[in-house]
């Protein structure tokens, strides 16, 4: 266990080092290093740990931040579909976590200037579940959280 | 022992709490309701039946085969390779065959006699699961896709096709099985639901419109585009009735019945649903 | 070979809207087949935009998007006629790049 934390952790910090190159404008979204998957994020278990791994901390609780086109209940847990906009300024970043996944995060999507900061997409959530939006704006983490209900289906129909 | 007026009071305001949970019960299943219609809604921005739709036309118009030749000399029942509209005419009794054909039983019947697969290989693979997808499936998406918003109208005027028509109503009606089920058990009522599915009502035509225009559809839940024998197939597996033969006379038969039940709404698949 | 995305890209005012839909399994590698083997987590990792060549969207995925992804942004500027191209590669390494024409 604390073996695979501290895999996690190492993961995380060359992640971190990555971000901050790209912060720093030393990689442009599109450069073969910044394809690089950062595998640290994707294996964390809370909001935090992805924080962290995408070399952040805290983030900050943003109202600036809009869940769109949103469920507040999924009718299959296989397909739920998440809209994120964000009207944090110098947004750089949308991430999409499901807090109750076996690992939270399910998307990052880099955004170059003049892409605007909202995007949309599907999870798969395993049960009812927070969903956090995370952006990342002049270097600065945020967050809004929704929960989605995920119900059963009927026999088939 | 008389009644006490306590006793009456007492029930009076078991009543009125009983009635204050069912309205409760209401409101909460209505606000549900709403927002499965806001997941329906927003599922409809991108339907990955059309990944299906694509590939089923690259096949439609590619060689295949023994004789390797494409499916433009298919007569899908408006002549040989016109698939638009084709659908929503779809039961209908073909002369070459002089069988009523359904959609998926006339691509195996050209399979068949146009590009010279066996039978067998052409019934080999009618509904796709993952790494192992449907050559049927993918044409069938491409083929109704072409029947989007045209108007169902399925004759069933011919002899066969009216014989067709009756044997799927009877079949609809026809209880059997373990659990002494019908079609009709679950779909010949307004307002039947199981969990929050609504069942439409087949034997109205609003409710055979509805259902039958929305088929085939891209299935959240399996990830899958599914056809019109699929859910037929399905409906006899959940019933537990004995396995429906894909291409089967009865296949076409039920198929002729609730076809027809639609005629006359725009078709409108494929669909995506839950 | 993984089959062909559908990509549409339209002008929206003074954006172009792109809307992709991916063709792939998306495993999770959660999952046991029938026989109690757990199924190897495949799914796409990266996927990139360019417009007209110039990168706009770079998204790392997860094994939590839903199977036959589908994803949309919108970004400044285009006009009928360019191009969007995407790419996504996956963890065993099999890569897909489809084009576009703006409408």
């Amino acid at each position: 266990m604390d073996m695979h934390r501290r895999e996690v952790l190492k993961a995380g910090g060359g992640a971190t080092l990555y971000t901050l190159l790209a912060a720093a404008g030393f990689l442009k979204p599109g450069d073969a290093l910044a394809q690089a998957w950062n595998k640290g994020a994707f294996e964390a278990k809370t909001l935090d740990e992805v924080v962290k791994a995408l070399g952040g901390a805290a983030p900050a609780q943003s109202k600036d931040i809009a869940f769109v086109q949103t469920p507040d209940i999924a009718e299959n847990g296989a397909v739920v579909p998440i809209g994120v906009s964000s009207s944090v300024p110098k947004t750089e970043s949308i991430a999409i976590l499901v807090e109750k996944n076996p690992n939270a995060l399910a998307a990052v999507f880099d955004l170059p200037a003049g892409t605007e900061p909202t995007v949309s997409t599907r999870v798969k959530m395993g049960q009812s579940s927070n969903i956090h939006a995370l952006v990342r704006a002049d270097g600065k983490f945020y967050v809004a959280t929704k929960e989605v209900k995920v119900t059963l289906g009927g026999c088939g129909g | 022992m008389s009644k006490s007026p306590l006793r009456v009071r007492a029930r009076g305001i078991l009543l009125s709490a009983a009635t204050a949970l069912a309205v409760g019960a209401a409101f909460a299943q209505t606000s549900a309701v709403d927002e499965i219609a806001k997941y329906r809604s927003a599922l409809q921005e991108g339907n990955p039946a059309e990944l299906w739709e694509a590939r089923g036309e690259g096949l439609w118009k590619t060689p295949r085969g023994p004789n390797k030749v494409t499916f433009e000399k298919c007569d899908l029942g408006l002549g040989p390779g016109v698939v638009k509209g084709a659908y929503a005419q779809l039961p209908r009794y073909f002369a070459d065959a002089d069988r009523v054909m359904d959609l998926e039983t006339r691509l195996v019947w050209c399979m068949v006699k146009l590009q010279g697969f066996t039978e067998a290989d052409a019934k080999k693979n009618p509904f796709g699961g993952p790494n192992r997808k449907s050559d049927i499936e993918a044409l069938v998406a491409f083929i109704t896709s072409e029947s989007r918003g045209v108007k169902m109208n399925v004759a069933g005027t011919h002899p066969k096709e009216d014989e067709a028509y009756r044997i799927g109503e009877k079949m609809f009606f026809f209880r059997g099985g373990p659990h002494d089920f019908a079609c009709a058990t679950c779909h010949a009522e307004d307002s039947k639901r199981i969990r929050l599915q609504d069942l439409p009502n087949l034997v109205k035509q609003a409710g055979a419109q509805k259902a039958y225009t929305t088929w085939p559809a891209y299935r959240v839940s399996q990830g899958e585009l599914r056809s019109f024998q699929w859910r037929l197939y399905d409906c006899f597996r959940q019933q537990r009735f004995p396995e429906l033969e894909f291409t089967s006379d009865a296949s076409i038969a039920l198929t002729m019945f609730l076809a027809k039940n639609a005629n006359g709404a725009a078709f409108d698949a494929p669909a995506i649903k839950r | 070979m993984a089959d062909p995305m559908r990509i549409r890209a339209s002008v929206v005012g003074d954006a172009t809207e792109v809307k992709v839909l991916m063709n792939h399994e998306m495993e999770t590698g959660q999952r046991k087949d029938s026989a109690g083997k757990v199924i190897p987590a495949w799914f796409i990792q990266t996927v990139t935009a360019t417009h007209n060549g110039k990168p706009v969207l770079a998204a790392q995925w997860g094994p939590a998007i839903s199977k036959n992804p589908f994803l949309s942004f919108k970004f400044k500027g285009g006009a009928k006629g360019d191009k969007v191209q995407i790419t996504w590669v996956d963890n065993r390494g099999d890569k897909r790049t489809d084009e576009a024409t703006i409408a």
